[in-house]
């Protein structure tokens, strides 16, 4: 039996329609009313999830909606995020891993299966891809019955970001602005409801951005999206486009800050519709946004404290009315162990509804309302994101100036890390009050995290290999083949034809094969070239260690940091790059993306001394061997390899079985000690001698 | 081997030396058969790129490439991060590409100590190699001492390149290249520019290649039969002879610095001494020839 899902109003019916809620209102000084006539409705109560396959998802979805959540948010594996098959060499550990195999229509129809289109309201986590699952959204809702007029929710759908932070890109700037305005230019005539973009500044902050940046590079992305549309709908649409444009942010645990930085971002929003698009109508100039509070400042060590402080970042996006959020998912409190079970998120759902329906929050009007401090930091943090602004909009806007957002998130990390090992930054159970007792929640079998059946990828090989031989074939060919046409014709919408190779039986894969054949392919900036040195007493000393064993060497310790498979998570491998030229290595740090053979042979050419690989995305224990059976390979076994990234201390007995000489987790946050680790082991595999101790 | 070149322990400079001496004309009966092509240009114009789809028309001929990538970052921690390999796009199987990412030596811009050894050990083994660096003015003249070929890459709406050549700050390179050429109207102008610069130069001869790296690419046949048209037209040997003697220079300087250099009479008299060696002399021995003077004119 279907499930009935209750009726979530698009617009909060009781909001009044504010001008600038935060400052003509002051002045006016009426005294208002203390308490709402009638208490609020609740934003939209969701939680990201998603693994396995369609089957597996789907009744974790029906599950959590029983269970009081009001929305959907669906997390794609990597593999559907970069548009390869489960068979594809690329996929390899990756399939099902950090979310949902969706291969093709058939997935689609599986993983909604009795959740009522019409009534749901889906957020997809999607990006490079986002045209492509919005169609088989579509094609599916259509085997239902429901027209697409009638679908609610969301594509991510931000391309920006990818390069600067998530790293789940595909194709090249200009041709991912396209797909991104055609599927606005699309949504807003056929599907009025959807949001076709989030433009996300979460992924900024996880990467390091302060207020002012993540303020600063999410209108500036907004702006370039907007430009990119101008040209691709009729005029009058231009504010309903406007209209449909919503963001998607991320909240730190500076509660305080983090609310203003929502009023300031509310601020600019409105007048960007004002004064750069000419919108008129004020609903459409309403900044409208969803939230994923931060992962960022997630720990391992004692990692029940999260739960506070995941209740903080909850509140810095619900306190003040006039920019609450629409729509919410919280982590979980052991992100930062590995994928969270059901029963974590549950937990995360329960603090929604706690804040949701036992407090008293949603009774009062905007509580910030005339507060003199807020409206300081509101104008403070508007003043410095304007600046920030006008230099990205000198480099030619957002896409030209991806290259300087990009070096300059990777110093902002870079100093945050600095502020956090000289203990100038707090961070409880961190780098202060670290002593601890034993943790129950974290004792049993499984270490209180969620593995996925790694059979999982095999049976969707199978399932796509299946798939693939009982369609139509030659429907699937003219489909593709239409979609290549239209993608080489930049006038063209890619909407209808990507819409006709889902209902035709295309894979994922054929689709975004078909438009990197057009389009071409891309690698985004490392950005770490630019950061600054830094130096302290302790990097002093490691230089001179690095010096002694380099003279030993006869030439420069020579470091590879790699990112093996899909994960685009780089802000730890480049951030430990940076660490390593700093303390005087010849670094090689490639990227993201890169295959055990291009690692292994990386290696080989370059004369390396070490290997440092990350991985955060779970596929550890299928790509570090393939990586190390490559290094066999390529002749270069005995360089050390030392692995970093979210592995399960099971996990990492087995990596060492394997030959890996150390293993770090984010609970080994100390950069120095890796580095002074990493030049003893290169001094011991060629024998140097010790430092004499001094 | 290039871990060898690299190294600076007296044994492995031992074995270089003797690696070099196993790749002069005299060893091999000849010169050795690659291509040394020089690419070098300010930063941001899209060296990497050109170099990816270059490599990939070379492959189309079936000819192996080596790329020494030589990575501008700045020494001041000592360490250095080496990117580049990275913007370079090639198929990871293939075994008949080879590249290595070095750090610029202690001057910005200029050649580690160890490239110019890399570079002629590979040319014994490579159809091309190629050396890629950073920067306008003094790195061109550089690597126009290592390669047989200098392109020089340009992005069109820069100026500095014009002024440069007009002012005579940059030697006049072999080959010109503007990238983007899929602007269009500016690529174009930018070329012609370039052209009537040269042609005021009295280096009318000198090719401007406009090429565009993004999908679909143009202009990089062009660009390869540009480069093959220099090597075809080249006195090779003349070349290469300069080439080894500058190699021994600089290896004497980086030992040496500048007051081995003020022994020698400084570097244009060891220039014009080097000159009058015999060109049957491998890098190791005219290295050894140079502390000798040296020590005598010292």
């Amino acid at each position: 039996m279907p499930l009935t899902i209750p009726k979530y109003p698009a617009r909060h019916p009781n909001r009044p329609v504010l001008q600038d809620p935060f400052h003509t209102m002051a002045a006016m000084s009426e005294t208002p009313a203390p308490r709402l006539p009638e208490r609020d409705r609740s934003w939209m109560m969701r939680t990201y999830a998603g693994h396995s396959d369609a089957k597996s998802s789907n009744e974790l979805y029906r599950r959590n909606l029983e269970k009081g959540q009001t929305g959907l948010s669906v997390a794609f594996d990597l593999p559907t995020q970069t548009g390869y098959d489960p068979d594809d060499e690329l996929a390899r550990g990756e399939v099902g891993k950090v979310g949902v195999s969706i291969a093709h229509a058939g997935d689609m129809r599986t993983l909604l299966d009795e959740i009522p289109l019409d009534q749901m309201n889906t957020s997809m986590t999607i990006n490079a891809t986002a045209a492509w699952l919005l169609a088989l959204y579509i094609v599916t809702a259509e085997e239902q019955g429901v027209a697409e007029e009638q679908l609610q929710g969301t594509t991510q759908n931000d391309i920006l970001k990818e390069y600067l932070s998530r790293g789940t890109y595909a194709f090249p700037p200009g041709p991912s602005m396209r797909l991104i305005a055609d599927t606005i230019a699309y949504t807003v005539q056929h599907v009025p409801k959807w949001n076709p973009i989030n433009i996300c500044s979460y992924h900024l902050q996880e990467a390091g951005a302060t207020p002012v940046q993540e303020i600063a590079y999410a209108m500036s992305n907004a702006i370039a999206v907007l430009d990119s549309v101008r040209d691709r709908v009729p005029q009058d649409l231009m504010g309903s486009v406007f209209g449909r444009i919503s963001f998607f942010v991320n909240a730190g645990v500076r509660f305080v800050e983090e609310h203003a930085k929502l009023r300031a971002m509310a601020q600019l929003w409105d007048e960007l519709g004002r004064d750069r698009y000419g919108v008129l109508d004020d609903k459409h100039r309403r900044f409208r946004y969803g939230v994923q509070v931060n992962s960022l400042g997630l720990t391992e060590a004692q990692p029940e404290n999260n739960v506070y402080r995941i209740a903080l970042e909850a509140l810095a996006v619900t306190l003040g009315r006039g920019v609450r959020a629409r729509a919410i998912q919280l982590p979980a409190w052991n992100e930062a162990l590995g994928l969270p079970r059901p029963w974590d998120q549950q937990w995360s759902l329960r603090l929604q509804q706690i804040l949701a329906y036992e407090t008293d929050l949603l009774e009062y009007p905007d509580i910030f309302e005339g507060s003199k401090v807020m409206d300081g930091l509101v104008v403070e943090l508007v003043e410095g994101a304007r600046e920030e602004m006008r230099h990205v909009a000198e480099l030619g806007g957002a896409v030209e100036a991806v290259d300087y957002m990009k070096s300059s998130l990777v110093e902002s990390h870079r100093e945050r890390w600095r502020r956090i090992e000289a203990g100038e930054l707090t961070v409880v159970g961190m780098n202060r009050f670290t002593s601890t007792e034993p943790s129950p929640l974290t004792a049993d079998a499984d270490g209180g995290i969620l593995v996925v059946d790694p059979e999982i990828e095999a049976q969707q090989r199978a399932a796509v290999a299946k798939w693939r031989d009982q369609r139509d074939q030659a429907a699937v060919d003219a489909a593709l083949e239409e979609l290549a046409r239209v993608a080489s014709e930049h006038d063209e919408n890619i909407m209808p034809a990507t819409i006709a190779a889902a209902r035709a039986g295309a894979t994922t894969g054929e689709w975004s094969q078909t438009l990197r054949a057009a389009f071409g392919e891309y690698r985004a900036p490392t950005g770490v070239g630019d950061a600054a040195a830094v130096s302290t007493e302790e990097i002093a000393e490691l230089r001179d260690e690095v010096e002694r064993v380099s003279e030993a060497l006869g030439r420069r310790l020579k470091f590879l940091v790699g990112k093996p498979g899909l994960d685009g998570h780089s802000n730890g491998a480049e951030q430990i790059a940076v660490r390593a030229r700093d303390a005087g290595m010849d670094v090689v740090y490639e990227g993201i993306r890169l295959t055990p053979s291009q690692i292994a042979t990386s290696a080989a050419q370059e004369g390396v001394h070490v290997i440092g690989l990350s991985i955060l995305s779970g596929s550890h224990r299928e790509l570090i061997p393939s990586v190390l059976a490559a290094l066999r390979e390529a002749g270069v076994e005995d360089v050390p390899v030392v692995v970093g990234g979210i592995i399960p201390d099971a996990d990492a007995a087995v990596l060492r079985e394997a030959g890996v000489a150390a293993v770090y987790t984010p609970k080994d946050w100390d950069l120095n000690q890796m580095m002074r680790d990493i030049v003893k082991l290169v001094g011991e595999r060629h024998g140097v001698q010790r430092a004499a101790v001094a | 081997m290039l871990n060898l070149v690299e190294s600076r322990t007296p044994a492995a400079r031992e074995q270089t030396a003797a690696l070099l001496a196993s790749v002069s004309p005299t060893a091999l009966d000849g010169e050795a058969p690659a291509h040394l092509v020089g690419i070098t240009g300010p930063p941001g114009v899209g060296k990497s790129s050109l170099l990816s789809r270059l490599v990939a028309a070379w492959r189309r001929r079936e000819m192996s490439v080596a790329v020494l990538a030589v990575d501008p970052t700045s020494r001041r921690s000592g360490g250095a991060l080496l990117g580049d390999r990275a913007r370079i796009e090639v198929d990871p199987a293939d075994r008949s590409v080879f590249i290595r990412s070095t750090a610029a030596g202690d001057r910005l811009g200029g050649l580690a100590p160890a490239t110019r050894a890399a570079a002629s050990a590979l040319a014994a083994a490579f159809d091309v190699v190629v050396i890629e660096t950073v920067g306008v003015g003094q790195s061109e003249t550089e690597v126009a001492d290592l390669a047989d070929t200098v392109a020089v890459v340009v992005q069109p709406g820069s100026g500095d390149v014009l002024q440069f050549l007009k002012a005579g700050i940059m030697e006049v390179p072999d080959v010109l290249v503007v990238t983007k050429a899929d602007l269009g109207q500016i690529a174009k102008r930018a070329q012609s520019d370039l052209r009537s610069a040269l042609a005021s130069l009295g280096a009318g001869g000198v090719e401007v290649v406009a090429v565009s790296s993004v999908s679909p690419p143009s202009g990089i046949d062009e660009l390869v039969q540009a480069l093959d048209r220099h090597r075809a037209d080249l006195d090779l040997a003349a070349r290469r002879l300069r080439a080894r003697r500058m190699h021994a220079l600089a290896d004497f300087v980086t030992e040496y610095g500048e007051r081995g250099l003020r022994a020698l009479g400084g570097r244009r008299e060891a220039e014009k001494w080097l000159g009058e060696q015999d060109p049957g002399l491998d890098v190791g021995a005219l290295g050894r020839l140079l502390s000798e003077h040296a020590g005598r004119a010292g």
